[in-house]
């Protein structure tokens, strides 16, 4: 964990109770059928499950509409009627309906957070899969980071909209039908009065979501640039204070801090608004069905009860609609982070050529390595690579050396198949590398990088990451050969240490020596060792030199080292300037020549002929 | 709940506003519950006894309140709105401002990311739990309070019926809710696992590939992916239980409302209009319930987020500010540079430097070498007074760093950091940030001897040229070299370099060595090397071995007398003493 991105922080709690109701985030998918489309075949397998949820659902949103029906019968009937008797049956059915309808409801629920989660899991293990095929150049021209937080993110957007909104959306969907139909056969000219409700607030909605959108667009701009701007201040606050430039930068922060308050306020009063017209409108619905149906029963057209029924539908009218207004918001949502991982998923993997060399081949490779023109770019007409050539024998040493930026680098990415070469052929043992499976060419070669990556785990399974099927006791003889086993022993758990959490504490050359022993129990036939002792001072560096040695002994090596007493020893110093060969021989064959290898040399040296 | 005193400070001066919130939301409660009444009427006196004109009257009585119910609800959401985006903003600002200020042990404690946290999450759950609390949050309770008051009016007989199920409603939200917490913990545990599987795996996948691991990581993440799946379904299925068990019982009120009323009603001691009122009332408490039990959790994280936000503004500065009549240090000129006994530790155990006595004449050059963990980068960090020191005196141009004005000592010591910050804007800004006031020339004139000129100059808008965000679109060298010219522009009076050439190859570094002292004009400089080629024409070389200076002198004189230095100097030169 060689740097650690900050995680995405993702509230569990908060983000399953958040309801309908608090606006969430404002956006669209650019094709939300397509993401739709694929999503479908998530759900498939559980095709049953959902008939049964919908049926539950039909049953439940019914039974909840019995309530206030049998509410006004009794009312009317049983009251009115002065029947005792009656109001009992009435009563016991009241009480029936209502237990039943909550039955069906949690049962749904119940059925259906299985059926999304389990959904949801398969959507991430697609994705998880997918993203190990993904070539290396995905993973350079992407931040870790927000790589992370469009994974989390979008699969929380997803969730939420999946296992909240499909049931909500159905129940209300269900319930407002169901409300309309009862209306009607209670008494229609009262049921046609409570429809005006209807344009009324959809208009409301319109309104209010015009705005509160434009609102809420806005506000995440502005906090946008506001957490830019904090995160380059707070990250560079070190810099900021020993430059003493803290007021301008507070004056900055202040400036966009009252720009985000602004929208703030303006993007909420509009969301609040949406609550308070709605139950303006329940009232107004009461007052019109009160007077409206106090006419009718003057004339005696309707019942009290019918009134009273009408009234507590109306109640239970309103809220689907308020419902189905933000659910259309986060099932937008969702939508738009669908096509976020689908684009992640449909971005081409690394692809296997039709592998001619089996797996158990890797053992056998010798290690004789011959690049032939090879020719590469990572931006199309920028080359970085122009016409390299190079023979390797099996065993042989060789050392790139070359300024920054001179491609020593990239031909290790493309001896590994981390980028695929556009001219020329790369082949080991004489067979081209495009005709051996990805997998098993890549067993064959050991990396030892700059940046040494350790995993959240015990010492041993870091270790052991170079060879899983490696006995402990294997593993502790490959960090006893890397000079590792001593500062191991020394650690609080020793091999079963967890560096989890104590990764911080273990000093750069520690890290390397872990990832050597890595290399070493890995046994490759053939190593690369990119600036592997770059980031340790010189002192510690001679101490992982021995490790290395050790590990080189009868494997075909290339290293790349900006220090060039590292590479003293190698048979063959290759230099690179620009993507070509400029020079190539020994060390002391390259400083006798007294070309671009000694004016390389010698500048680090100057001053030094004492 | 004292964490949440101290905030309540950042309301204080919008208390008028946050008042008449609160008057308004009464104002709302009130006209809430005057609807069942009215309706009561409409069918008791109006329906029942064929008076129209009641019917009519009554209802043009509740559109009137309903239109005034709209606008206190707007005044109210607009006053509630108003306070908490305040509150949020001042918060904000109160957090940046203080981070700002905080000195270097104090950063090393909070990371970036901890303190983005702080920043944006957690001032935004304060502002939720401000906002929330004027408007749902006080309503809720208020309208069930008010409608059980109304129900004791209404009926006595009925409403004291009515109490055990609300006191039931009560006992589950409780026991719920305690019920929850640990469910909502292990989720959140097994979601945080996915993600660190899912980081490293992003991090890591170099090394995934190198060692074609995909297999293993793919069965370490469908681990934990089916972990999550089943832990959030049960949570998610429990919690789906709360709603409709609140409703069941508010619905067994109404039965029995239905059932002892219909009686009353039959009996004459009731009327039926009552009894509408009545199960109207008992709905009113039915919402507030639901509410309260979401409520809970904007409550908790609101407080959490408010003890961890004081937690930032709490914070002491670790290097205390300079009294006011303190000293400054002359405008220009190389000042001297001296520690006098220093020890400094980062924390109990973690001592970093011990006994460091070395000074520095006035435009001297001072090269620090040492093996990595010996102390250099905290001896320099000591001299602008990033730290403070334990013990001994760190002296700059003779005065005690800790009673230089701050803005003195930072304005004449110039440091150039391991890690090149680069801030967003054009590359001249950058160069310019030390001294805004920087000519063009002088710009240029820092640029070309941090060997930056010319690459600038190929750059699409040459200084023009964008610095994108951290600077992606440059080289670390390049980086490392626009932060040397920054430093330079600075015109300091002490450069202290902190290892500041490791991404520049060596070449350029012998150049940028060989322009420094006419670019610097007379300046003290401080080099925190790892190459010794770096060190050799230093006037001093100090040799740090854990936290003590075991060798000082020139580049000769240490060949000779100190054993480490020969060490470092052979395992660099290598072929040195074979040649």
């Amino acid at each position: 964990m060689s740097e650690k991105t900050e995680l995405p922080i993702i509230d569990v709690k908060s983000s399953m109770q958040r309801r309908q109701g608090r606006p969430g985030k404002y956006e669209k998918a650019k094709n939300p059928r397509r993401a739709l489309i694929r999503l479908v075949p998530y759900l498939r397998p559980f095709l049953p499950q959902l008939f049964v949820v919908i049926g539950f659902v039909v049953c439940y949103s019914l039974l909840s509409l019995a309530g206030p029906y049998l509410m006004g019968r009794a009312i009317d009937v049983s009251i009115g009627g002065r029947d005792l008797s009656g109001l009992l049956r009435f009563v016991l059915l009241m009480a029936g309906t209502y237990l039943a309808s909550n039955a069906f409801n949690v049962a749904a629920n119940w059925v259906m957070a299985r059926v999304s989660q389990d959904a949801l899991k398969t959507l991430r293990g697609d994705l998880f899969r997918h993203l190990q095929s993904l070539t290396m150049g995905f993973f350079d021209t992407h931040s870790a980071g927000g790589l992370m937080s469009r994974l989390t993110s979008d699969i929380d957007a997803i969730n939420q909209a999946v296992s909240q909104n499909v049931t909500a959306l159905l129940t209300s969907a269900i319930t407002m039908l169901g409300i309309v139909i009862a209306m009607f056969a209670l008494n229609h000219w009262l049921a046609l009065a409570s429809l005006i409700v209807l344009p009324i607030m959809f208009w409301f909605t319109r309104f209010v979501a015009k705005y509160t959108r434009k609102g809420f667009r806005d506000l995440q701009k502005g906090l946008g640039e506001l957490n830019a701007v904090a995160e380059e201040a707070i990250s560079g606050q070190r810099v900021i204070k020993a430059f003493g430039r803290n007021e301008s930068v507070i004056e900055d922060f202040r400036r966009r801090n009252e720009a985000v308050f602004r929208s703030g306020v303006y993007a909420n009063s509009f969301a609040l608004l949406l609550m308070p017209l709605t139950q303006v409108l329940g009232t107004f619905f009461v007052v019109v069905i009160a007077s409206l149906g106090g006419a009718f029963a003057l004339r005696g057209l309707v019942s009290v009860g019918t009134i009273a029924a009408f009234i507590s539908y109306g109640q239970n009218f309103i809220s689907p609609l308020r419902q189905i207004a933000n659910l259309y918001n986060s099932i937008q949502a969702a939508l738009a982070g669908a096509e976020r991982v689908f684009e992640v998923v449909d971005t081409p993997g690394e692809g296997e050529a039709e592998g001619e060399l089996s797996e158990g081949i890797a053992q056998s490779i010798h290690g004789d390595v011959s690049l032939k023109d090879v020719v590469f770019s990572y931006v199309p007409g920028v080359q970085i690579v122009k016409g390299f050539s190079l023979e390797v024998r099996a065993g042989q040493t060789i050392a790139l050396v070359g300024p920054t930026g001179a491609g020593k680098t990239t031909i290790i990415n493309l001896l590994t198949r981390f980028y695929e070469i556009e001219g020329g052929s790369i082949s080991i043992d004489g067979r081209d590398i495009r005709q051996m499976r990805r997998s098993s060419l890549r067993r064959s070669l050991g990396l030892v990088l700059q940046d040494t990556f350790l995993f959240a785990d015990t010492v041993m399974e870091n270790i052991r990451f170079g060879r899983l099927e490696a006995t402990d006791e294997e593993c502790i003889e490959a960090a006893r050969l890397a000079e590792a086993d001593h500062f191991i022993r020394q650690l609080p758990g020793g091999y079963a240490t967890d560096l989890s959490e104590r990764a911080g504490n273990l000093s750069q050359g520690q890290r390397q020596l872990l990832s050597i022993s890595r290399a070493i129990l890995a046994d490759p036939a053939i190593l690369v060792l990119d600036e592997a002792t770059s980031s340790v001072d010189t002192r510690t560096e001679l101490r992982i030199q021995k490790a290395l040695l050790r590990l080189m002994e009868g494997r075909t090596s290339f290293v790349i080292a900006h220090r060039l007493s590292t590479i003293r020893d190698a048979d063959l110093v290759v230099v690179i300037d620009e993507g070509r060969i400029v020079e190539r021989g020994s060390h002391q064959e390259l400083l006798d020549r007294r070309g671009f290898y000694h004016r390389l040399y010698m500048s680090q040296f100057k001053g030094n002929e004492i | 709940m004292n964490d949440l005193k101290e905030l309540l400070r950042f309301v204080r001066p919008y208390r008028r506003l946050a008042l008449f919130s609160f008057a308004m939301l009464l104002a709302m409660v009130a006209l809430d519950l005057a609807v069942p009444r009215l309706v009561e009427r409409t069918i008791d006196q109006g329906v029942r006894r064929g008076d129209m004109a009641v019917v009519l009257g009554t209802s043009a009585l509740m559109l009137a309140l309903s239109i005034i119910e709209v606008a206190a609800a707007v005044l109210n959401s607009n006053s509630s709105v108003r306070v908490g985006e305040s509150v949020a903003r001042d918060l904000r600002q109160a957090v940046f401002v203080k981070i700002q200020s905080f000195s270097h042990g104090n950063m090393d404690r909070f990371s970036t990311g901890r303190l983005m946290v702080r920043l944006t999450s957690d001032t935004g759950a304060v502002q939720r739990l401000a906002q929330v609390t004027l408007r749902i949050g006080t309503r809720a309770p208020l309208t069930m309070l008010g409608a059980i008051a109304l129900m004791f009016v209404t009926s006595p007989g009925l409403a004291a019926a009515m109490v055990p199920i609300l006191l039931v409603a009560g006992v589950c939200i409780v026991v719920f809710s305690a019920r929850m917490e640990p469910l909502f913990r292990a989720v959140q545990q097994r979601l945080d696992r996915l993600n660190t599987v899912l980081q490293e795996n992003i991090a890591g996948a170099r090394l995934v590939k190198a060692f074609v691991r995909s297999g293993r990581e793919i069965a370490r993440f469908e681990a934990t992916n089916t972990e999550l799946a089943d832990g959030t379904t049960s949570v998610t299925q429990y919690m789906s239980l709360m709603t409709p068990m609140l409703t069941v019982l508010i619905n067994l009120g109404m039965v029995l409302v239905i059932w002892m009323g219909g009686n009353r009603v039959i009996q004459g001691r009731l009327s039926l209009g009552q009894i509408v009122a009545f199960t109207n009332y008992l709905l009113a408490t039915l919402n507030p319930l639901v509410m309260m039990t979401q409520l809970s959790n904007t409550w908790a994280n609101g407080m959490a987020s408010a003890r961890r936000v004081n937690e930032v503004l709490d914070a002491e500065s670790a290097v205390p500010p300079a009294s006011p009549g303190s000293a400054s240090l002359a405008a220009s000129g190389p000042c001297s540079v001296a520690f006098l006994g220093v020890s400094f530790s980062y924390g109990p155990g973690l001592a970093a430097l011990e006994e460091v006595s070395l000074s520095a004449e006035p435009g001297q050059t001072v090269a620090i070498l040492g093996s990595t963990g010996a102390g250099k980068s905290s001896l320099v960090n000591l001299i602008p007074r990033f730290y403070d020191v334990d013990r001994g005196q760190v002296l700059v141009g003779g005065i005690d760093v800790r009673e230089i004005r701050e803005d003195s000592l930072r304005a004449r010591v110039a440091v150039v950091p391991q890690e090149s910050v680069l801030f967003s804007g054009t590359v001249r800004d950058n160069i310019r940030y030390g001294r805004p006031e920087a000519t063009e020339g002088e710009v240029v004139a820092a640029a070309q001897a941090a060997q930056a000129h010319d690459f600038i100059l190929r750059l699409p808008q040459g200084y023009d040229t964008r610095v994108e965000e951290r600077g992606v679109n440059l080289s670390g060298g390049q980086k490392q070299r626009i932060s040397i010219a920054r430093a330079l522009a600075a015109k300091p009076g002490v450069l202290v370099l902190d290892d500041s050439t490791s991404a520049v190859d060596v070449e350029t570094e012998t150049r940028i060595q060989t322009a420094l002292p006419a670019a610097l004009g007379a300046c003290t400089v401080f080099v925190v090397a790892q190459r010794i080629s770096t060190v050799l024409n230093a006037d001093k070389i100090v040799v740090l071995e854990q936290g003590r200076v075991v060798a000082e002198g020139r580049h000769r004189e240490l060949l000779g007398s100190s054993p480490i230095y020969r060490e470092i100097y052979d395992s660099q030169l290598g072929g040195g003493p074979r040649e």
